[in-house]
């Protein structure tokens, strides 16, 4: 029964390492990491294939381990005596702390230099404004227009029925007239985009896998995110964050296009407006 | 391997039989030690119990204290600051006295129990005291209440005020539990049984409780 | 309001009442926790069996399901707002009423009083009051299910506003919520009374000869719980008060302005949605482990009685597990790092963060140490203590990824975190369960549980357990988002074959829970008597005492502890151990220099 027990567990941690390793399930099904198309991601991917590494390595050697004592020390006979293992609790301990102190320290400060070259540099001046709103359950841009200035807000203008998502007063404001809004997101290859978001109801998330960027919605709270995409494509942007019974199908695409295909298309969504 | 003989101590049965919980919070015995140095007498769970529970009654309020903080903090353009009923300030003093009175009973029945005192009658006069003021309190700030709500003040006037009905109602309600172990506190001295450690640990509560609206007074009456 | 009548002077009971349901006896406590946990734990498996059927295939008809909501489920077919209220259910009902509860309220009542060699808890009436504010809470929980919208859908975390703002969020948001929140609050409260009695049984109620050092780890693990329990329940209880208040008197302290619903704007003004957040995490972090200490305790104390050798060092994994309670207060912001806090907060809680698997480490190598070179029995109970640990470095390790903000930015919110936390405190503290369950069944109820069927319900519970929850990790790294209910997003239509395979495992796994149960119930009844009061030759105090122990737990002779908690095959000792209340002497071995 230990020997069987030894086995198993071995059986399932090699099992449970193969499709991190070859990044595929049973049926050519894909689980790895989404391809990479931004600037900052790289950092990202790094980081995560060195922490697989190490937590990958301390998975396998943990389960080995304790496999191999089940099996070697389940049948004692009747002379055994209980031996202490070498070094004592004293090694253990030093081991842990020397080991896995200075691999979580490792990870933590070539961690926080990834976060911190998404968080902790300012977008650049000529970052392209783009606006987001969520709501149950879409998301929904705004493009500043010729002006380059965003028109301001009015939460009691919002009315679905009338097309006026982000509560726009086109009459009054100036800087409103021109704002094109829309309900797709699309943004010029290898431009840095200034993204500013806030929710018009409750709390949301934006998440695109492919540009590495994640950043919760909340209500109140004006937050902006900035990125440049590399790569021309449609991927999705989805809601991470559980905003109702809608949730699951909440998501936008968001398209990458050459600088010309986007001008175009930006004039396109300015006549419809 | 060291090789070291633990003796087994002799053990007095009988002195063993009517008594439970020696091992105590103040009473350690060091691994390998010899249990016969064990005290005789364990304090009392009441006064570690007491502590405890104090213990989680400030986590709770140290999470509304955060709370209000940090909503204050979130909203500059809606935050209408309060005006504390001045009935409040009595209330303040009358708190203050019940801590007072009860200190001045606690000294009369620890001299009465130990046989200096003999009238029953003049400590628990101060008990009686110190219980009615915390009614009287209660009184004094459901007279606040009341009086915010003939001026239209509800809880949703605004978040000031909200914060403000609440932490007076969840003190009231504290210090209603503190009344009631008062009353038993009166009970089983009237009937002679009454413990010094549930004394002890009744009034700990009632001085916790004062502090405690002494905090939330001046935590609403400043403009973080 | 504070009871301080002592627990030795409260008499046998005699009518039924109060023997049976209103009992001031912490092992009838006890039983009932365990069977409280017991009901919910099969309820919360029947919702999650809902669950997987529909994310495997989410046309499929589910018989007979219209019966529980004919809203919820026209045609069987369980609806979006259905799948999210039952999720929230399945949620709630198992990290607060089975995990909480079961290795916690439940064991710990019953056996730290008798491992601490108390007659009972300090504050019976108290105790009694714990297991009935807690029971009410479970039952206004469950009445949920039938109030006209249902239960609520915002998950077990209630993120404002969306818990926050009212029924116009969504089904279930109105009184669902509220009863949501008032069963909490209950909880909270009955779990504070229940640390008040743990930490001042611990401390004041200890036998003669019992120093804190001489506590066997369980004990440890349910007084370290109770103090965490303590901090994080007495900070949950606010919220959800705070939470009610946005309800019912429509005050604002998690509902900012300004917001639209329906093309209205809600009448709240200025409140804070992190504020939630904060005060939520700050105690479920804590949760966690207040879910999985209790269970290391278990595993220790079952694994050192099998091992036949104390752990390698008692005093480490004492420390170890108490760094744990520390550290779990200092880490929360983990669960928020793009929430919109300050990406500063975010670096400031990652560091704790990894310093926690440091504790974490260093028990899990105490743990492989001690097996090496022991005389290890294997037995139901054994068995589950090993695959414990087994499943605790598997959900271990992928805490390295989710400490870090970095990779967070990939991993948040996706099924990783959900196989990280099932396997680390959903699977490995119901294994501690089932270990405390099989090796403490003899002295609950003086039979034995059947071995074969324990054998086979580990089997099926440690194979399946796998197949269900590593591939979530996969899932989670394509970019599988948690609390869909349907996988429409085009980058997820592929991964539906990996969903039906996790429920095919899902249903099996559960299936297997019926062995359990029936053998549960078998052997109380029928069960082969045990043998003596010490089936497993163990040396704490439970052992000592009459199987199942009297009422006072010790009948006229109160325990004396002579020994260390774990004296196992000690040389020149008249059997291969010698039991702390034994006045033997020992000629110590390795353990404690």
């Amino acid at each position: 029964m230990a020997k069987l027990v030894a086995v198993t567990i071995v059986v399932i941690a090699i099992l449970s390492a193969i499709p991190i390793i070859t990044h595929k399930w049973p049926g050519d099904i894909s689980v790895g990491l989404p391809q990479d198309i931004s600037t900052h991601g790289e950092l990202i991917d790094e980081q995560y294939a060195d922490t697989m590494l190490e937590a990958g390595i301390s998975f396998l050697i943990s389960q080995f381990l304790l496999a191999y004592f089940i099996w070697r020390f389940s049948q004692p006979k009747p002379g055994d005596k209980i031996r202490s293992f070498p070094g004592g609790a004293t090694g253990l301990v030093v081991a842990a702390f020397l080991l896995v102190g200075t691999e979580v320290l490792a990870l933590g400060v070539f961690g926080a230099k990834a976060w911190g070259s998404i968080y902790f540099t300012p977008p650049a001046a000529n970052a392209m404004p783009v606006q987001v709103q969520a709501g149950q359950f879409a998301f929904y841009f705004r493009y500043p227009g010729p002006d380059g200035r965003f028109g301001p807000l009015h939460p009691n203008l919002i009315s679905e029925a009338n097309a006026n998502f982000f509560g726009l007063d086109t009459t009054n404001d100036q800087d409103s007239k021109d704002d094109i809004v829309t309900a797709e997101m699309a943004i010029p290859v290898n431009r840095e985009i200034h993204l500013l978001m806030h929710s018009k109801d409750l709390g949301h998330a934006f998440f695109v896998p492919e540009l590495r960027i994640h950043q919760d919605f909340v209500p109140g709270l004006d937050l902006s995110v900035h990125f440049t995409a590399t790569k021309i494509g449609k991927y999705e942007i989805v809601c991470t964050q559980l905003c109702g019974l809608g949730h699951f199908n909440m998501k936008a695409y968001l398209e990458v296009m050459s600088q010309q295909d986007f001008d175009n298309w930006l004039k396109q969504q300015a006549a419809l407006q | 391997m060291a090789t070291t003989v633990h003796e087994p101590p002799s053990i007095d049965l009988e002195r063993l039989r009517d008594s439970s919980g020696n091992g105590g919070w103040r009473n350690l015995v060091p691994a390998g030690g010899d249990p016969r140095k064990v005290k005789y007498h364990s304090p009392p769970p009441a006064s570690t119990g007491i502590w405890v529970g104090l213990a989680g009654i400030t986590m709770t309020f140290a999470a509304f204290t955060s709370a209000l903080v940090v909503r204050q903090g979130a909203s500059y353009t809606d935050w209408r600051h309060i005006t504390l009923p001045p009935v409040l300030y009595l209330d303040t003093l009358i708190i203050v006295a019940s801590s007072v009175t009860l200190e001045i009973a606690r000294r009369r029945v620890a001299a009465f129990m130990g046989g200096v005192m003999h009238r029953a009658a003049v400590p628990a006069r101060w008990l009686y005291l110190t219980f009615f003021l915390g009614l009287l309190f209660i009184a004094g700030q459901t007279y606040a209440w009341l009086q915010l709500r003939s001026q239209g003040i509800k809880l949703s006037t605004n978040i000031s005020y909200s914060f403000f009905y609440v932490l007076t109602v969840i003190h009231a309600l504290h210090l209603l539990g503190g009344i009631g172990g008062m009353a038993r506190v009166i009970s089983k001295f009237n009937h002679l049984s009454l413990k010094r450690s549930t004394l002890d640990a009744t009034s700990r509560y009632w001085h916790f409780m004062g502090v405690l609206w002494i905090y939330l007074f001046w935590l609403l009456w400043t403009r973080l | 309001m504070h009871d301080m009548s002592h627990a030795v002077h409260h008499g046998e009971p005699t009518s039924f009442i109060r023997k049976h349901v209103f009992s001031l006896d912490h092992k009838v406590i006890g039983k009932q926790y365990y069977g409280m946990a017991l009901i919910a734990v099969f309820i919360a498996m029947v919702l999650s069996w809902i669950m997987r059927l529909h994310l495997g295939w989410s046309n499929l008809a589910i018989p007979g399901l219209h019966l529980l909501s004919k809203n919820g489920a026209p045609g069987d077919v369980p609806t979006p707002e259905y799948y999210l209220q039952l999720m929230t259910m399945h949620g709630t009902i198992m990290v607060f009423f089975v995990l909480t509860t079961a290795p916690f309220t439940a064991f710990g009542n019953y056996f730290l009083p008798i491992q601490t060699g108390a007659e009972d808890m300090p504050f019976p009436h108290f105790n009694m009051m714990s297991f009935w504010v807690t029971f009410s809470g479970f039952i206004v929980l469950i009445s949920s299910f039938f109030v006209s919208d249902g239960p609520t859908l915002g998950g077990w975390t209630q993120y404002a506003p969306l818990s926050a703002a009212g029924a116009v969020t969504g089904p279930g948001q109105g009184w669902g919520v509220v009863l949501w929140a008032i069963s909490i609050g209950l909880f909270c409260v009955g779990q504070l009374f229940g640390s008040l009695n743990f930490i001042t049984t611990t401390l004041d109620m200890r036998c003669k000869g019992m120093s804190l050092m001489r506590l066997p780890l369980s004990a440890w693990a349910w007084f370290l719980t109770s103090v965490m329990g303590l901090g994080a329940f007495a900070v949950l209880m606010p919220a959800v008060i705070l939470l009610i208040l946005d309800h019912l008197a429509g005050t604002s302290f998690f509902v900012a302005s300004n917001l639209v619903i329906n093309d209205q704007v809600l009448p709240h003004s200025g409140g804070s949605t992190l504020l939630w957040q904060h005060l939520f995490w700050f105690f479920g972090h804590p949760e966690v482990y207040i879910a999985l200490v209790p269970g290391m305790g278990i595993t220790s104390h079952v694994l050192i009685t099998n091992m036949r050798r104390p752990m390698l060092s008692h005093r480490v994994l004492i420390y170890s597990m108490g760094a744990l309670v520390v550290l779990s207060y200092m880490v929360y912001g983990h669960h928020m790092f793009v929430a919109g806090m300050n990406p500063i907060s975010s670096l400031a809680f990652s560091f704790p963060t990894l310093i926690i698997t440091i504790p974490s480490t260093i028990i899990v190598l105490i743990w492989l140490g001690s097996l090496y070179g022991s005389k290890l029995r294997i037995n139901s109970a054994s068995l589950f203590a090993l695959g414990f640990i087994s499943m605790f470095i598997s959900g271990g390790v992928s805490g390295f990824f989710l400490a870090q903000p970095s990779i967070d930015i990939m991993l948040h919110a996706t099924y990783f975190v959900v196989g990280h936390f099932h396997l680390v405190m959903a699977v490995a503290a119901m294994f501690g369960i089932f270990a405390g369950t099989y090796f403490w069944f003899p002295k609950m109820f003086g039979r034995m549980m059947n071995e074969p069927l324990g054998k086979i319900h580990f089997w099926c519970s440690f194979v399946g357990a796998y197949c269900i929850f590593m591939p979530f990790h996969y899932l989670g790294i394509a970019g599988n988002i948690r609390r869909y209910q349907a996988m429409v997003d085009d980058y997820l239509v592929p991964l539906i074959p990996v969903h039906k395979f996790i429920t095919i495992a899902a249903l099996f796994t559960g299936a297997a829970q019926l062995i359990f149960l029936y053998n549960l119930i078998y052997s109380r009844f029928k069960g082969p008597k045990a043998p003596n009061d010490n089936p497993w030759e163990g040396t704490s105090l439970e052992w000592s005492t009459a199987t199942p122990p009297p009422h006072n737990n010790w009948g006229d002779k109160m325990p004396v502890v002579y020994h260390d908690p774990y004296q196992y095959s000690v040389e020149g000792a008249k059997q291969d151990f010698i039991m702390q209340a034994s006045p033997e002497p020992v000629h110590s071995a390795d353990e404690e220099k």
